[in-house]
């Protein structure tokens, strides 16, 4: 399916509808995506008003979230929407809390943001949170745009980067065992960094479950817990 | 974090339904079936097959030969002249071409059945509503009747409601009951195989609701096909949809596939109700 199909119905209303909801699901992706790269940026440029910021977006996220939620239930009662209709509306209630989970995370990486803020700096200015924290919120944007495009082809391959976000987790985890080893003053920083590291990780999981339900959405089929391999072969099978 | 891979842990969903659609023989196969009013082709070279005992639905615009097809399963076109058959549906086990000539229409509807549109119960008890094809049968013996009456009031959910006035007239019932009892008129003969043409367009949604629980308790027993507009009503009843446009057979496919992911693009502009 593509996106233009999406406006074809007899019922000009229902065009609407499905229309303003995948705008609002743009629109609260958009949010987190800003959420998340303030939060990240306060990690390198402290910054002591960042977290309220990120908090009264918390907000906004959460509103949509119950919007989006509303309107998808209206529809499944009215509509009763079937094939591409279906799996759309599926693929939004399912999104939507990955995206809110993602808007939590940040809030965390916000507040721990605040907190090294107040403490002596890394000697590594937190380069390996920056790097990590900008593959991830690629890997979101790409996700967006591709929920956007209904792009599979993007969406397969943001879950194949989930992988070097997984590498990343490792390498910093056991760079950070090292330094608690050769300077126990270090711990307490050292756990935070790890707790970010966890939310960015976490972040990087809930971009690739939406991937997978893009993939659902165009395909109708479902890749969750499936090798990337045996993905990619799927959809050379679905696109023949 | 990462995949734990296909295959670690199998989850059985239920599909008890669904894999007993998929192994269940075939009761009736249509092959290369064409049918002409006259010159207008109606039916264009149809091929589908038929599964014992579970329900299949005939979807699709007006007008694209879904009831046309379903009426020639019972040979309701034989009373309209210039109508023509090819092609075969064959009846199985023994094979029988229920559309060739030779072929005794009455003896097709005794062994597949028709409910209509409209309740159209005959201006008789409601007794003798049940027990009219028995007696056209030759069956003579009360008891036989009495009995076969109850079992078929019983198999259309009618019994309790209508068991203190079989005498009256059964148009003194509801439509929604009016529509049972033809369904008991139906199964009285213990058909194979039975039709239903839109059944549920004249009633309301609880006589719709009733209906239905009824087509699927049916499944027990005889084969079903089914045409209807209610494109979720097809959805909640069958195991089988066909998708029919201008005469051809677009899509046929287990009815979950078909309201989920249908392969054809036709197919899913029409339930989803756009244009295409």
């Amino acid at each position: 399916m593509s996106t233009e199909g999406l406006t074809h119905h007899i019922w000009s209303r229902y065009n609407e509808e499905l229309e303003r909801l995948r705008s609002s699901v743009l629109e609260m992706g958009g949010l987190v995506e800003r959420q998340l790269s303030q939060a990240i940026s306060g990690i390198t440029e402290p910054d002591v008003r960042l977290i309220v910021r990120v908090a009264q977006e918390e907000l906004h996220v959460n509103q949509l979230e119950r919007m989006i939620d509303e309107d998808c239930s209206r529809i499944l009662a009215t509509r009763a929407p079937t094939a591409s209709d279906l799996r759309l509306i599926i693929t939004i209630l399912k999104t939507i809390t990955d995206l809110e989970r993602i808007g939590d995370e940040g809030e965390k990486i916000a507040a721990i943001a605040a907190r090294l803020a107040t403490r002596e700096r890394a000697q590594s200015r937190y380069r390996e949170l920056r790097n990590l924290g900008e593959l991830v919120i690629g890997m979101l944007h790409d996700t967006l745009d591709a929920f956007a495009r209904f792009d599979t082809t993007l969406a397969v391959e943001v879950l194949r980067r989930d992988r070097t976000v997984d590498e990343e987790y490792e390498s910093i985890h056991r760079q950070n065992i090292t330094f608690m080893m050769e300077d126990p003053r270090t711990i307490r920083r050292a756990l935070d960094v790890m707790w970010v590291v966890r939310s960015l990780e976490r972040i990087g999981d809930h971009a690739k479950n939406i991937c997978e339900y893009i993939i659902y959405l165009v395909h109708g089929k479902d890749v969750r817990h499936t090798r990337i391999e045996d993905i990619e072969r799927e959809l050379q099978a679905a696109r023949a | 974090m990462r995949p734990s891979g296909r295959g670690m842990l199998q989850v059985a969903v239920d599909e008890t339904r669904r894999s007993s659609a998929l192994n269940a023989p075939i009761k009736a196969r249509v092959e290369a079936l064409s049918f002409y009013y006259g010159s207008y082709l109606a039916l264009k070279d149809l091929n589908m097959e038929i599964r014992e005992k579970q329900v299949t639905a005939l979807i699709g615009p007006s007008g694209c030969g879904k009831t046309t097809l379903l009426r020639c399963f019972n040979r309701m076109h034989d009373l309209t002249p210039g109508t023509r058959y090819e092609g075969q549906i064959m009846l199985l086990p023994e094979d029988m071409n229920l559309v060739e000539r030779g072929v005794d229409p009455i003896e097709v509807r005794m062994r597949i059945g028709m409910v209509f549109q409209k309740p159209n119960p005959f201006p008789k008890s409601v007794f003798e509503n049940v027990a009219y094809g028995l007696r056209i049968r030759g069956v003579r013996s009360h008891i036989r009747i009495e009995e076969e009456v109850e079992k078929a009031l019983r198999a259309s959910a009618l019994w309790d409601e209508v068991k203190d006035r079989l005498s009256n007239s059964a148009l003194s019932l509801s439509g929604g009951q009016q529509q049972r009892l033809c369904i008991a008129r139906a199964l009285a003969t213990s058909p194979e195989m039975v039709l239903f043409d839109e059944p549920t367009s004249a009633l309301d949604p609880i006589a719709t609701a009733r209906i239905e629980e009824l087509i699927t308790a049916l499944r027990e027993q005889v084969t079903v096909l089914i045409v209807t507009h209610n494109m979720q009503q097809a959805a909640r009843v069958s195991d089988y949809t066909a998708f029919m446009y201008l005469g051809s057979l677009v899509e046929f496919d287990e009815t979950s596939k078909i309201f989920t992911n249908p392969g054809q693009k036709a197919t899913e502009d029409y339930i989803t109700g756009r244009y295409g």
